[in-house]
């Protein structure tokens, strides 16, 4: 599956880092960052994330 | 053989995620989803902050604006039989009574009706008096705001405190009145919520704290100390009633919002859970004193969790115990970011562990709540995320122990 967030939308509520933090994070400047490419185990952990994001900037497909 | 028929009401955040949860925790599960309002589940937060300020600047139009609200989702109509647009009514042993008399039977019922705002109880004024709770009052209330026009918040609650500064933005002289003594004291405590008074102030509000409105006359509204303040448009933000009438007679506590179990059962009625705004669960992180917790990330929790709870259930299996949500909330005003974690309104004690209140909306502040020399939340005003995120990190390593007394 991949992983995209939208960053127009993306307020860093940091909310996705919360929920799957294995799959999205903050560097030391407070940018976000995210596996593009998670396998079947994380799918879970990156719905969730998806679900978790006020903004709706998660796209999973 | 055919799942259990399980009937949710409320289609709104929280109604939809539950609706989800059941489809993958029940794939059996006859789902049904009613929702008063007629417009699908959207997104609340935005119409106090961004989408108001595009709205009421004119520089979105309506079906736009709500296609970025509208909340996505996986389910198909093939999922879940929706019914927008109409109410129930009442919840009989059969199922549930829906404002056009028909029944929809159920074997369980999802009470997921969150709030409607509080109104001042006193005539007058009607045509320039608002509320926000959802899309159509914000469609009613943006063309109000014009620049020059004279806004009366009444509460200072994080609804009315977003609104002020939205208008502030778009050029709107605006009084907010509040009868505590500072704004949104309960939820930031004393020490912060005075640093939010002057960020107001300091951004042009006439913040009058300590009154109340006493009457109403023809644009003016009267303040208990005889001050009046001239107004083109008023917003009540008063706080929340929650919607349970139509559960009247279901044999829940309904004293404020659904008492329910930490399974997401409403005590004394077996076949019905309540989620979302409306829930007013115990949070052992905490303590054991229920509560109806008003943040956008409850619902989330709370749908997963009574989801479960019926598909164990409906496999003859104990749910399993415990349920312990860290909640978070957030709040933009004057773009700045409030961000906070835990329980901050609990606490009796705050510290400031990094920045200075002072230098509020200037430059990062964190703040450490705790009670009886625990923390119990902490809050974030202006700080970058990673900032945050070490400070949650702290929080979560207090709160955790408790967990598992
Ligand atoms: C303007 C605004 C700004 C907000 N900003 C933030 C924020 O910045 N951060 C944050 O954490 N939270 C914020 N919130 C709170 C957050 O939006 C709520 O916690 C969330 O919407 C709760 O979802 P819910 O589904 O439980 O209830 P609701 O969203 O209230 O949904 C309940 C639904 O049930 C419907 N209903 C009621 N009675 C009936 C009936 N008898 N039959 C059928 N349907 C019925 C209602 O019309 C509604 O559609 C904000 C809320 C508002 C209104
Ligand atoms: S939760 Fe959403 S808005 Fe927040 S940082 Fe993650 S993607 Fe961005």
């Amino acid at each position: 599956m991949k992983v995209h967030v939208n960053m127009d939308i993306c307020l860093l509520h940091g909310q996705c880092v919360i929920a799957a933090p294995e799959i999205f994070s903050f560097d030391d400047n407070g940018d976000l960052h995210w596996v593009e490419v998670i396998d079947d185990s994380q799918v879970a952990d990156a719905e969730a994330a998806s679900d978790a994001c006020p903004e709706q900037a998660i796209i999973l497909g | 053989m055919a799942g259990p028929r399980i009937t949710v009401v409320g289609a709104s955040l929280a109604g939809l995620r539950t609706a989800e949860a059941l489809r993958t925790a029940l794939p059996q599960a006859q789902l049904t989803l009613i929702g008063d309002e007629p417009h699908a589940p959207y997104n609340r937060p935005p119409l106090s902050k961004d989408v108001m300020e595009s709205f009421a600047g004119g520089d979105a139009d309506e079906t736009e604006a709500f296609g970025k609200l509208l909340l996505r989702s996986k389910l198909t109509p093939e999922d879940v039989s929706t019914r927008l647009g109409v109410a129930a009514t009442g919840i009989e042993k059969a199922g549930v009574r829906l404002a056009d008399g028909s029944l929809v039977r159920s074997d369980w019922v999802i009470a997921a009706t969150g709030i409607r705002p509080r109104r001042l109880p006193l005539p007058g004024n009607e045509d320039i008096r608002h509320v926000l709770r959802g899309f159509d009052d914000a469609r009613a209330l943006a063309p109000m705001l014009q620049p020059g026009a004279r806004l009366a918040v009444i509460g200072a609650g994080f609804i009315g405190c977003e609104i002020a500064a939205t208008a502030r933005k778009l050029g709107l002289h605006v009084t907010i009145v509040e009868p505590g003594p500072q704004p949104m004291m309960r939820a930031l405590g004393p020490r912060v919520a005075a640093a939010m008074a002057t960020l107001h102030r300091r951004h042009g509000v006439t913040l009058l704290t300590g009154r109340s409105v006493e009457a109403y006359q023809p644009g003016r509204v009267i303040l208990d100390n005889g001050k009046e303040i001239e107004a083109d448009v008023i917003v009540e933000a008063l706080g929340s009633l929650p919607n349970t009438e139509w559960l009247t007679g279901s044999g829940a506590d309904l004293s404020d919002g659904v008492l329910v179990d930490d399974t997401m059962r409403a005590i004394g009625a077996p076949n019905l859970l309540a989620v979302g705004d409306i829930a007013r669960f115990a949070n052992p992180l905490f303590d054991d004193v229920p509560r109806r917790v008003e943040h956008w990330c409850i619902p989330g929790f709370t749908a997963k969790r009574a989801a479960q709870t019926i598909a164990a259930l409906e496999a003859g299996d104990t749910p399993e115990p415990g349920f312990s949500p860290l909640p978070s909330f957030w709040s933009d005003q004057y773009g700045m970011r409030v961000q906070a974690f835990g329980a901050p309104a609990l606490a009796e004690t705050q510290t400031v562990v990094e920045g200075d209140l002072s230098q509020i909306g200037e430059a990062p502040v964190i703040v450490e709540y705790a009670r009886n020399g625990a923390l119990t939340g902490v809050i974030g005003l202006g700080a970058p995320p990673a900032l945050i995120a070490k400070h949650r990190a702290r929080l979560m390593a207090a709160l955790t122990p408790k967990e598992t007394v």
